[in-house]
């Protein structure tokens, strides 16, 4: 044996002497795929620092595995979205996809899961036929559908006692499924739905509406936007002088994450959302102290959702001893449990949405204050699903 | 619809026009004098918007003339990023072909998007009206019409008179006419073309910057802001006529009539009326309304 070949074998023998004991089970591998970048980067962040704090509670182990992530930003991009969710199925080989704000982006997540049978729990977006038409066991959706925040508010409007009222949204999916929940709730409360308005996604050039909006003298206006096109619908319905003549009713989204650009132009508007500021829930309450002292700012309701989405995960695995491949053993746990959730405890529905209570919000200076229930444990229809 | 509703969206149509009219009239300067396809063009309008919710806190310190000074700067800081932009980029692309241009430009998209969201973050930001344009008035009884929309309607009035000034009376103007129609004449005649060319460039990203200026505090300030407009501008560009700032005022108009008019009597058809217009206009007239001359 010469000297190199020696010197190789000693290094391979302090080299495997060195190496820790292995680990009963390998790292249950933890794909995110969220917005990492564009209009939603701020939501993606949030989901993410939401799941690992749940995780970091739980000492880092779910189903007695130890967690590793691997990202992908989506962009919010439906066009790269299948091409994104096969890398980490195919390529990185994940146990779990956790993902993602955009409903198309999801919706392509959603087929590719039910396809390959990879665990996908989606943390925000609200695409009925997730937990629809494309239902499946191993799909889970630990936020909300689009149909419910609508469904409450149609509720609230009837009860306040408006008879007829416009809708205005933009003309895809999301706006389309909340509109139809408003419609669905509020005509069956005895209101009429007198006009249904919408421009095209993501158009912001709200004033020919506003014009026939006022022309049209409904007893209220139900809307849902978000983002940019939130901020701006409801600063334009205030200049129009419409806020003080028809109430405007809302999804969540009108006024989340958006005050501070929609400033005195949002105060006391109502809206509905399974989450809000001054819920009287003691986890909550932990829930905020821990989130502050970990990343030091308040979190809000995406951060709670990927919380949910990490303990939906947790019950899941713990109750298969953490094998991914038990499917139907990981979806009985789900659906049995309460998850004791900082929005209040739900439960998860046949067709894996949550069942939750929709809170009815007002806004008061920088807060979404929770003024009562809109509508208790409200579950999706889930229509479609067959599994 | 009765009358007063009728003519409150021909208001609302003339109003939206002129401001598309602001935004696209520096992307028809650029590309009809110097041929360079400027899709960064929304970028600018977005850096302008940005600019106004930077600017706006420290010059709302002055009253009244605060707004329009801050208006100033913002142009002055424009014209200096664009005179820097054309140095540094788009001086190389005369001579190359379009695909290049796309290229560059579209790097230049990203670029933008990527340092707004290092430094002003990725959330919606609103911003204030200035007291003195913050009122409403009352149209009839039907509904208020904020002041500030009127505001800038002025503003872009006096913008496409004073281009119209410029270009039709002015020494400058008549190189810009005689550099769209025939750029290699023009720099045999022995006019420096580099410096023009650097002008125009400067004056189209000031235009545009100017646009996200006037419209943030109404539209507010949001990533992705500035590719919504890109289109609807080439769509206005395109109608008007290449490098015609007179088509492109005509066109502007055209299209925030048929956008206004069609979400009200055909919403279903909205988002595609204004392409339907655009092919329609160059079945009729492939070189656009009005012919650069």
């Amino acid at each position: 044996m010469n000297r190199q070949s020696t010197i190789a074998v000693l290094a391979a023998a302090a080299l495997l002497l060195s190496m820790p004991a292995p680990a009963q089970a390998p790292k249950l591998k933890v794909g995110f795929m969220l917005p990492y970048s564009g209009t939603y980067a701020a939501l993606g962040e949030a989901i993410e620092k939401g799941f690992r704090l749940y995780l970091a509670e739980q000492g880092g182990r779910v189903g007695g595995r130890e967690v590793e992530f691997v990202k992908v930003d989506d962009e919010s991009d439906p066009a790269k979205a299948t091409d994104n969710v096969n890398k980490l199925v195919k390529r990185d080989n994940v146990d779990v996809i956790v993902g993602t704000v955009h409903s198309g982006v999801a919706m392509a997540m959603a087929k590719v899961a039910k396809d390959t049978g990879t665990l996908l729990i989606i943390p925000n977006a609200g695409a009925g036929a997730a937990t629809g038409a494309m239902c499946a066991e191993n799909i889970f959706r630990s936020s909300f559908s689009n149909w419910q925040p609508g469904y409450a508010m149609g509720e609230v409007a009837a009860q306040r006692g408006a008879r007829k009222v416009v809708t205005i949204t933009w003309k895809y999916a999301a706006g389309d499924e909340s509109v139809g929940g408003f419609k669905e709730a509020f005509e069956k409360g005895g209101g009429q739905v007198v006009k249904e308005l919408s421009l095209p996604f993501p158009n912001v050039e709200f004033q020919p509406l506003l014009t026939e909006i006022a022309s049209l003298k409904p007893d209220a206006v139900y809307t849902f936007f978000a983002g940019g096109g939130a901020v701006k619908f409801v600063k334009d319905y205030a200049a129009a002088g419409l806020k003080d003549k028809i109430p405007l009713y809302g999804a969540g989204f009108l006024t989340d994450g958006t005050l501070e650009a929609q400033g005195a132009d949002a105060q006391g508007l109502l809206t509905t959302l399974h989450y809000g500021d001054g819920l009287d829930v003691p986890k909550d309450k932990a829930f905020r102290a821990a989130y502050a002292k970990a990343y030091g700012a308040q979190p809000d309701v995406y951060a709670v959702q990927g919380y949910d989405a990490a303990q939906m995960l947790a019950i899941g695995l713990n109750a298969a001893k953490g094998d991914v491949s038990r499917k139907a053993e990981i979806a009985r746990a789900i659906v049995a449990a309460k998850i004791d959730s900082p929005r209040g405890a739900f439960s998860v529905s046949a067709s894996h949405n949550p069942v939750q209570d929709m809170y009815l919000r007002q806004v008061v200076g920088k807060d979404n204050k929770v003024i009562a229930v809109a509508s208790h444990a409200l579950a999706d229809p889930g229509r479609g699903c067959r599994m | 619809m009765d009358v007063a509703t009728f003519l409150v969206q021909c208001l609302n149509a003339l109003q939206y026009g002129l401001l598309l009219f602001l935004v696209a009239s520096g992307l028809t300067l650029i590309f009809g004098v110097m041929g360079v396809i400027n899709l960064a063009h929304g970028s600018f309008y977005m850096v302008g918007a940005y600019m106004a919710y930077a600017l706006a806190p420290a010059f709302a310190q002055v009253p009244g003339i605060g707004f329009v000074a801050m208006l100033a700067a913002g142009v002055g800081l424009a014209l200096m990023l664009g005179w820097a932009l054309e140095w540094a980029f788009v001086s190389f692309l005369y001579d190359r072909d379009h695909l290049q241009q796309v290229l560059m430009t579209y790097g230049l998209i990203l670029v933008f998007e990527e340092l707004r969201s290092l430094v002003a973050g990725n959330d919606v930001h609103g911003v204030a009206i200035p007291g003195w344009l913050a009122g409403s008035v009352r149209l009839g009884s039907l509904m208020d019409y904020p002041v500030y929309r009127l505001f800038i309607s002025g503003v872009c009035v006096l913008v496409a008179l004073g281009l119209y000034a410029v270009i039709a009376r002015t020494r400058l103007g008549m190189m810009v006419r005689a550099g769209a129609a025939n750029r290699e004449m023009v720099t045999a005649l022995g006019i420096d073309v580099k410096r023009l060319f650097r002008a125009m460039f400067a004056a189209g990203v000031a235009l545009a910057v100017l646009a996200g200026m006037l419209a943030a505090p109404v539209s507010s300030v949001y990533p992705g802001m500035g590719n919504q407009v890109l289109i609807i501008c080439f769509v206005v560009v395109v109608i008007g006529g290449i490098g015609s700032i007179r088509g492109a005022f005509a066109a502007a108009l055209l299209v925030g009539a048929v956008d206004t008019f069609g979400k009200v009597f055909f919403p279903q058809a909205a988002g595609v009326l204004v392409y339907v217009l655009m092919a329609l206009v160059l079945l009729w007239r492939p070189e656009g309304l009005f012919r650069a001359a």
